[in-house]
């Protein structure tokens, strides 16, 4: 303990390349599609063609006498049993029975010894439909006498959110500047380059297991078992390398999971789904397009009194997380600014089109893109500077909420400090060339979720022979470094190397019950249960050691492999030495759990009020843009960001989390736009879905990021999350960039050149007008 | 099934024989028929480079090129030379220690385009090397760090080749 105090670290906070990558650099890390087993077979899933149809009848006998097919399987192969994310929403079916509610749904499944048989055989499946009216946009899906989607909800009300903290219409009144505006976001993807993948193996006892690419195992076990209405102990879910997560469909039992198993059944064989990347990208699981309206009360200094917003969610023909999805985005706009006055009120919206849920970041980068242009324009209307208003509302160290986030550590002042000094915003702002501007945006993020069902975290560490160690938790690495980061919290409390740890893949046969990767809760979360694991072991050990050695047990101290009696530093014996004697004379399975549990202060989902993260952090960017003024065009000159994440465990491993975190962004700003028409994907391939490449973004040089270090108490060795935040100011800052430069104001997602065209021939027109 | 058509390719330097049906892509080929899966398959139409291979030294996208077409020619994957290539392994090295490997699925496809690239040009500068990537997606990085990691594995390389 005297270490942490010291902050004198022999693991914590040194750069640490990531244990796995040597083996995926070489190519040999196993991805769900890599599995190969004797007799697979390869499944393929019919699609529906209808945006809203009833299926009438299916006849499968012609595909499933094509040579080659082993099984064809429908909706009624399956009991019947909705499952989904959170009780009053299950919705999902892993296939369609009588009615499918968007184009791709999927409807039959095939199982054949390669995948052009398979492929063959969907053709000759024959689905008679009656085709309903569809209903693509929200405000026409709430209107009376459009098409239902779902019997449940009325209205096509997925789901709705309203909150309400302190008194907005008396704040409005009394507000000295009051403004009003309307923003709208985007369809986009997640855009992980290994598609979804699984392999499915129902087995004589009866028992189903699945391997795939899966971020939150557990979730995927319970939802395996609700859908195939089974016990959850005779399923078993093995996690493969996850070949990118970024939420969505490796966060969720997919129809193709589902499929694997049931055709698994039928045939007595391994059954492999691998997605293409068109059905990746039609299939939903997309960042929820938004309508936000966002009115704001000030004093004349820009002090922010009041803010009510009204946001409307286009969810798509499922649930997926959407109603959690909604909730998120009036939480966070408590943060990062003082917000004393609060009213949101939400509606999350059924339509013929594919589903939408969780993609990094969740639903703030929507209410950050909403709320740092509008502040940028009050700041503009008031006279006040881009930077001074933001430091005017920042939410401090020890602040509460309005809605009752209880605020630790929040270093947000010096985050817009240190971008401003390492952009050189002072220099530049309002002095860059005409067509070249430099705008802010700032954000903020959870350390994980404290939700009502499953939040704790488990750890377990079991000691071997040879001094080293075998971690397990329910949480995955899914490329940010959970398998480092947790060795290396393992190493430094049980003083061995990060090598010294065996961080295991979660098997739901194995591992401790976790509930995964997301909502940027591994770090804090799950390292915590990891933290006090590993201080269990040492217990164990420092009780053997003290033994043998003939001293207190109080006194051991572990490093470097050893343990030390830190009054007499001579006295010392090896770790792999103790733990030997331990196993073979003694009989002792040294091995040490830890939780993390979160439970003591849930949140209220019905009034939004409570504490809803054990630690928040602030992030903020500056982004330099050039606009081509004859075709529209932008590119990105340099971003320069700054984010308290508490105390960096693995530094190179944050590093590449907030670059990946703003990189993302910048796409989903400039270029990534899943566009649907009448609820058709029309660009469902890499080539016209077009994610950022090395070209498009800022050169070294200009492309920097500084950790603003804070000790966080919450979090194991002073962390908080790193992965998300970092994204969620970088799309304000284009936009307030784009201004910048243009004077062209976009308050709607993509900023694609012919909008910036269409503003800047619109200021023209208004300039010759006035000139006349 | 009387379709197949005999076929020799030269992978990694060892010959291997194989009857495959002449439709059949590169990709497909390395995969299922000889079981080499670290070259990976995403977007299956040439856009994302996950697939990179290099034939007769050029990066190539194996999920466009036909197993047929590769014959009489040298094609070299990830899993390199059995004996160990020194060049591979350094970038590979390079990628690791810099944190250019986060999920690691683009990974195979940008160790192979840096190989070809510092074949061509040991020292590339960074718009050369941003170049170079053009067609390899990265979701994960946001590019920096493999950036850097190509800058590395080319000093390191150079510093070796003075030696």
């Amino acid at each position: 303990m005297s270490a942490e105090i010291r902050h004198e670290f022999q693991v914590i906070g040194k750069p640490t390349p990531k244990k796995d990558a040597p083996l995926k650099a070489a190519g040999r890390a196993e991805f769900a599609d890599d599995i190969n087993m004797a007799g697979m077979l390869h499944g393929k899933l019919l699609r529906s063609p209808h945006p809203h149809a009833r299926i009438l009848s299916i006849d499968a006998s012609r595909a499933a006498a094509l040579p080659g097919v082993r099984a064809v399987i429908t909706g009624k192969d399956f009991p019947g049993v909705r499952y989904g994310n959170l009780p009053r929403t299950r919705d999902y079916l892993p296939l369609a029975i009588d009615t499918v509610r968007y184009i791709g749904e999927e409807v039959a499944a095939v199982a054949a010894i390669d995948e052009d048989t398979a492929e063959e055989a969907l053709d000759l499946v024959q689905v008679e439909y009656e085709v309903l009216p569809a209903v693509f946009d929200p405000e026409e899906a709430m209107k009376p006498g459009a098409p239902q989607l779902h019997a449940p909800a009325p209205g096509n009300i997925s789901a709705h959110t309203e909150s309400e903290f302190g008194n907005v219409e008396a704040a409005f009144a009394e507000a000295a500047y009051i403004r009003e505006d309307m923003f709208e976001t985007h369809a986009v993807k997640q855009g992980m380059l290994e598609p979804h993948a699984c392999v499915g193996v129902w087995d004589s006892f009866g028992k189903a297991t699945l391997w795939s690419c899966k971020m939150s195992p557990y979730t995927v076990w319970r939802q395996l078992a609700m859908g195939l209405d089974m016990k959850p102990g005779d399923i078993r879910v093995v996690q493969t390398y996850v070949g990118g997560g970024f939420s969505g469909g490796k966060q969720e039992a997919m129809p193709m999971d589902f499929c694997a198993l049931m055709l698994s059944k039928k045939t007595g064989r391994p059954v492999k789904f691998v997605h293409t990347m068109e059905e990746v990208l039609t299939i939903g699981h997309l960042r929820h397009p938004m309508k936000i309206w966002l009115r704001t009360g000030t004093t004349k200094d820009g002090r922010i009194v009041a803010q009510h917003c009204k946001l409307l969610a286009n969810g798509g023909a499922y649930s997926s997380i959407g109603g959690f999805s909604i909730f998120l985005a009036g939480a966070m706009l408590n943060l990062p600014y003082r917000v004393p006055n609060m009213r949101f009120e939400s509606n999350r919206v059924y339509t013929n089109n594919g589903f939408c849920g969780a993609l990094r970041g969740h639903t703030v980068v929507q209410m950050c893109f909403a709320r740092d242009s509008q502040l940028e324009l009050i700041a503009a209307d008031l006279g006040i500077d881009p930077l001074e208003i933001r430091h005017r509302n920042a939410i401090q160290e020890g602040d509460v909420t309005a809605n009752g986030f209880r605020i630790g550590t929040f270093a947000f002042d010096e985050c817009i400090k240190r971008v401003a000094e390492m952009s050189g915003w002072h220099e530049k702002r309002g002095k860059l060339p005409k067509y070249r501007g430099i705008g802010f945006g700032c954000g903020a993020h959870l350390s994980g979720a404290r939700l009502m069902g499953h939040s704790a975290s488990a750890a377990e560490i079991r000691m071997l022979e040879d001094g080293t160690v075998h971690l397990t938790t329910g949480s995955t690495d899914v490329g940010q470094g959970v398998e480092t980061v947790m060795s290396m919290i393992a190493a430094e409390v049980l003083g061995i190397e990060v090598d010294d740890v065996t961080y295991l893949k979660v098997d739901s046969a194995a591992t401790p019950l976790d509930p995964g990767t997301f909502g940027s809760r591994v770090t804090l979360f799950t390292g915590n249960a990891v933290k006090q694991a590993a201080e269990e072991v040492c217990r164990q050990l420092a009780e053997i050691a003290g033994e043998r050695m003939g001293v207190d047990p109080q006194d051991l101290i572990f490093r470097r492999r050893e343990i030390v009696n830190h009054k007499d530093e001579k006295q010392r014996v090896s770790l792999k030495e103790i733990v030997r004697w331990g196993m073979f004379q003694q009989g002792k399975v040294i091995s040490g759990r830890g939780t993390y549990g979160a439970s003591e202060e849930k949140i209220d989902f019905r009034t939004g009020q409570g504490n809803l993260s054990p630690a928040y952090n602030p992030t903020a960017c500056a982004v330099e843009v050039e606009v081509d003024p004859e075709t529209g065009r932008v590119t990105m000159v340099g971003l320069w960001g700054a984010d308290d994440s508490g105390t960096p465990l693995n530094p190179l491993a944050v590093k590449g989390q907030v670059i990946g975190a703003a990189v993302m962004s910048i796409g989903h700003a400039l270029w990534e736009n899943l566009i649907r028409i009448d609820g058709k994907v029309m660009n469902p391939s890499l080539r016209d879905y077009k994610m950022p490449q090395a070209t498009d973004l800022p050169k070294l040089a200009n492309f920097e990021h500084s950790n603003v270090i804070t000790w966080e108490p919450e979090g194991p060795f002073g962390a908080k999350e790193a992965g998300q935040g970092a994204g969620t100011g970088v799309v304000a800052a284009i936009a307030n960039a784009i201004h910048d430069a243009t004077g062209v104001r976009l308050t709607r997602l993509p900023f694609t050149p012919e909008s910036i065209l269409a503003g800047i021939e619109e200021l023209k027109e208004k300039e010759a007008v006035t000139e006349s | 099934m009387n379709d197949l058509v005999d076929v020799s390719l030269q992978v990694n330097g060892v010959r291997y024989d194989v009857a495959i049906r002449p439709w059949r892509t590169l990709l497909e080929v390395l995969r299922e028929t000889l079981g080499m899966t670290g070259t990976k398959r995403s977007c299956g139409e040439g856009q994302c480079g996950t697939c990179s291979v290099l034939i007769d030294g050029e990066v190539v996208n194996a999920c466009l090129y036909l197993a047929i077409e590769a014959q009489g020619k040298e094609i070299e994957t990830i899993e390199g030379r059995p004996e160990g290539e020194p060049v591979l392994q350094q970038i590979q090295r390079s990628f690791a220690e810099k944190g250019a490997v986060q999920c690691g699925f683009c990974t195979p496809g940008m160790v192979i385009a840096t190989k070809a690239l510092l074949g061509d040009n040991p020292q590339p500068s960074e718009d050369e090397i941003r170049e170079a990537l053009v067609g390899h997606l990265c979701r994960c990085t946001g590019y920096v760090q493999i950036v850097e990691a190509i800058q590395d594995a080319a000093s390191r390389l150079a510093r070796e080749r003075l030696r």
